[in-house]
């Protein structure tokens, strides 16, 4: 079914907006067969509302599609398939009831419009699957009981299977060891072989300069440069994804004084989870934690908070012993924990501003009787609204009145009115815009001049470089190298991640 | 399949549980292990095997009906309304069958326009739907007992297959339903496990979002599972209607709660995507099993239905123990994979 047929697809001048928000702006971009090319970009970026546009998914405002020869103003998912264009997405759409075999091979029933299956048909056309980009699974397994690297595979061989001519995958290397990136890679070299055109997005470039041919960065939705692979280096593939202006902004607050410790962590340990990591943070500190996905960062985030069983070590909060394992003891010791996607999707939008100030914690505003007084209520959301500048005529309207900005500002004053010593935020600017996120690191900044601690987790590298006194990297569960101030730069943290 | 595999199928714990309930009965009264009783629990067993059949199919595919009682007493007490009102052939059992089969189907529309039209809940939908029809037919098709219903369903109550006296003296009596009972359970086996709508089924349990990607259509597939439920459902309220001998349109209301019960002891997962026709065969076998003879222990009627309320939270509550050993598992193996 796989066509050696060199195929030719492109885009041209495309132009997407979702409300207000402009995503891609005039993006033209062409990927030939036999060639993988690297779409790279921040997040934000327009990644994957370019894929989106590609595979049918989101009609574009503007622009031309053409494949092969073909010309269309936008595609149909069912049109994109027809032509050969496959996507994998992050979670791969498989059914996890299902074994490995029928995942691979129900779909070519279903574009054979057969009625019936049976085992053994599945068996053979799954295997077949698999010895086309020569990887091994057991096939007949369910899903639900399979690696996610092999998950990924077998998505990889269902789209093969379907005659792909053009495969998207859309950071494929997340959540991968680099023992399954190098099995991934020879996939992708074997269907590349076939002359399969592959776009290959990611924002790791040790992983992008290894398997791919071409390259086209977004920024902000444009593309900021296009080209063949071997005529960018590191540097310039860097600076093209961040943009020089980003890099050199730091907007880190001066500390005061690094001597009054507000959070000590000592030897924490949960195995074989994370071991042995001692840090301290000073009052008005940010401290960034980073490492890859699985590296024990986010149940570190978590186990300082007691939210994450750990074994042995020690926290101290003010000089104070903090008992272990009890978010209790961690909230009454003045330590808040917002988790991901907290700050995207943290607010009642149909509820006035005020009442989504008061509501974390809202027993703290309880008078006799359990009621809540009116009163109070409205002093409370008028320091906050004075404090975090949020811009509002009347705090009783409702949130979807103010913009995308100040809603995050309403979502940051609505934790911060717990008035925290030491915040952690694990991943507050994920799947954030570049202007709100811009939004969300300022009120950082001007929370951690007032005096209060954070502990920051996210992956985002730039974005720790703008905000954090410090850095450590998590590695395999172990602090692998801390950056001070001085030596934070970007190619460096990269590469101690990676 | 290794041991391990089979012992922790919901199959197997149910196979044992059958085997040990049989035990302690039979050690206390021996009328347990004879050929009559055994033909009883079968012959109890026909109907609700057959909505259990149809209830399997809705679970696997991450909904629930609770209209199918209404739907297979509404077709059942229809159908033979209608044999009377045209005088069709008194003595013919095709005509009841099919009529009934037919009303189910339709009603089932119904449940498919609401569930795949709508997007309304399952559960919300069939709730809903199962006022409406009772409603209609209390009010429009008739709230009287029919106690003479027409011959051939009649007739068909005692045409047996085997038929013997035992040493004792009683009647052994084994129904010729056990045939084709056992025709349609097969079929629906081979239509969930052979063909490609049977295989949507499971992946619509397994998830929307990627059976749509997949290129299935969740709306067509749905309106399917409704219709076909509510004819399956119709089948079994005509069978139902033939087997007690009388029409009655307040019968049936209420047994939703053992025949969901078998279904979910029978290993489907009420989160859908997992669930066996051979499993649902076991839950009903030993549903009805326990409600014909928990007398014989010296329990009162009255328990049984709290018995198998108690069966049905104790099935649930095995499948979430299950599920989260499963994912304990699963991070183990995962963990391993990657040292």
């Amino acid at each position: 079914m796989v066509s050696t047929k060199t195929l030719n697809y492109s885009v041209e001048n495309i132009v997407k907006s979702f409300g207000g928000a402009k995503a891609l702006s005039s993006v033209s971009m062409s990927v030939s067969g036999g060639e993988v090319h690297c779409l790279a970009g921040e997040n934000g970026s327009g990644k994957s509302t370019l894929i989106k546009i590609m595979s049918g998914v989101h009609a574009p405002d503007s622009g031309i599609i053409r494949l092969v020869e073909k010309e269309f103003s936008s595609l149909s998912p069912r049109q994109a398939v027809q032509e050969g264009v496959q996507v994998i997405f992050q979670d791969f759409s498989l059914l996890p009831n299902l074994t490995a075999a029928e995942n691979i091979a129900l779909p070519t029933y279903i574009y054979e419009n057969s009625r019936y299956i049976n085992k053994k048909s599945t068996m053979k056309i799954a295997q077949e699957a698999l010895d086309l980009i020569g990887v091994d699974i057991d096939i007949t397994l369910p899903v639900s009981e399979i690696s996610i690297a092999s998950k990924q595979l077998i998505a990889i061989a269902r789209a093969t299977n379907l005659g792909v001519k053009m495969l998207f995958m859309d950071e494929p290397t997340t959540a991968l060891t680099r023992k399954e990136i190098n099995r991934l890679f020879t996939v992708i070299n074997q269907i590349r072989a076939r002359g399969v055109a592959t776009v290959f997005v990611s924002h790791k470039i040790d992983e992008i300069q290894e398997i791919c041919n071409t390259i086209t960065v977004l920024r902000n939705g444009s593309v900021v440069a296009d080209g063949l692979m071997k005529d960018f280096s590191t540097k310039q593939i860097s600076e093209a994804m961040t943009g020089q202006d980003v890099l050199t902004t730091r907007i880190t607050p001066e500390l005061k004084s690094i001597k009054q410790k507000v959070v000590q962590v000592s030897n924490l340990s949960a195995i074989p989870t994370f071991s042995n990591i001692s840090f301290s943070i000073a009052a008005g500190e940010i401290l960034g934690v980073t490492g890859l996905l699985g590296s024990g960062r986010t149940e570190l985030a978590e186990a300082i908070f007691g939210k994450y069983q750990v074994d042995s070590g020690e926290i101290s909060v003010d000089g104070l012993k903090l008992p272990l394992n009890s978010s209790k003891a961690a909230l009454a010791a003045g330590i808040g924990y917002v988790p991901p996607d907290r700050l995207t999707q943290g607010l009642f939008l149909e509820q006035s501003i005020l009442r989504n100030l008061i509501a974390v914690g809202i027993d703290r505003y309880k008078k006799g009787w359990g009621l809540l007084p009116r009163k109070n209520l409205a002093q409370v959301g008028d320091r906050w609204i004075s404090d975090l500048k949020i811009k509002t005529k009347n705090p009783a309207n409702p949130v979807t009145s103010l913009s995308g900005g100040n809603q995050q500002r309403v979502v940051l004053a609505k934790w911060f009115a717990t008035n925290p010593h030491l915040m952690i935020l694990n991943g507050p600017t994920v799947g954030v815009d570049v202007g709100s996120k811009r939004e969300i690191l300022e009120i950082i900044r001007d929370r951690a001049q007032s005096g209060m601690s954070f502990l920051l987790v996210s992956d985002d590298i730039p974005e720790l470089i703008q905000i954090c006194h410090r850095v450590i990297v998590i590695k395999n569960g172990k602090i692998s190298k801390e950056f001070s101030e001085s030596e934070l730069n970007e190619s460096d943290l990269y590469k101690e991640l990676n | 399949m290794n041991i391990r595999k089979l012992l922790r199928r919901n199959e197997t714990v149910l196979i044992f549980a059958i085997i040990i309930f049989s035990l302690v009965i039979g050690s206390k009264s021996p009328e347990f292990f004879t050929t009559a009783n055994l033909f009883d629990i079968l012959r109890s067993s026909f109907v609700q095997l057959l909505f259990a059949l149809g209830v399997l199919i809705v679970i696997i595919s991450g909904g629930i009906d609770v209209s199918f009682p209404i739907v297979g007493i509404f077709a059942g007490y229809t159908a033979v309304v209608m044999m009377r009102k045209f005088q069709l052939n008194e003595e013919s059992l095709l005509i009841p069958i099919t009529l009934a089969i037919i009303i189910g189907a339709i009603l089932g529309g119904f449940n498919a326009i609401a569930i795949a039209g709508f997007g309304i809940p399952t559960l919300i939908a069939t709730l809903g739907t199962a006022g409406i029809f009772r409603g209609l037919m209390l009010s429009f098709i008739g709230a009287s007992f029919i106690s003479d219903i027409p011959v051939g369903l009649d007739n068909f109550s005692t045409a047996d297959l085997i038929k013997f006296e035992s040493d004792a003296g009683t009647l052994v009596r084994l129904h010729v339903l056990v045939i084709p009972v056992a025709v349609i359970t097969i079929a629906v086996s081979l239509l969930l496990n052979r063909t490609i709508f049977g295989r949507s089924v499971y992946a619509l349990g397994g998830g929307i979002e990627p059976t749509r990607r997949l290129g299935i259509s969740i709306k067509r597939t749905q309106a399917k599972i409704y219709m076909l439920v509510g004819g399956l459902s119709g089948l079994a309220g005509i069978l139902y209607v033939s087997l007690q001998r009388k029409a009655n349109p307040y019968d049936l209301a209420g047994s939703e709660l053992d025949v969901i019960a078998a279904v979910v002891l029978g290993g489907a997962s009420i989160m859908g995507g997992y669930g066996t026709v051979f499993g649902t065969v076991l839950g009903v076998l030993f549903i009805n099993m326990m409600k014909n003879n928990l007398v014989l222990l010296g329990v009162s009627s009255s328990w049984q239905r709290a018995a198998v309320g108690v069966l049905l939270v104790l099935g649930i509550t095995i499948q979430a123990i299950g599920e989260n050993r499963k994912s304990k598992r699963q991070k183990t193996a995962a963990n391993k994979e990657k040292e």
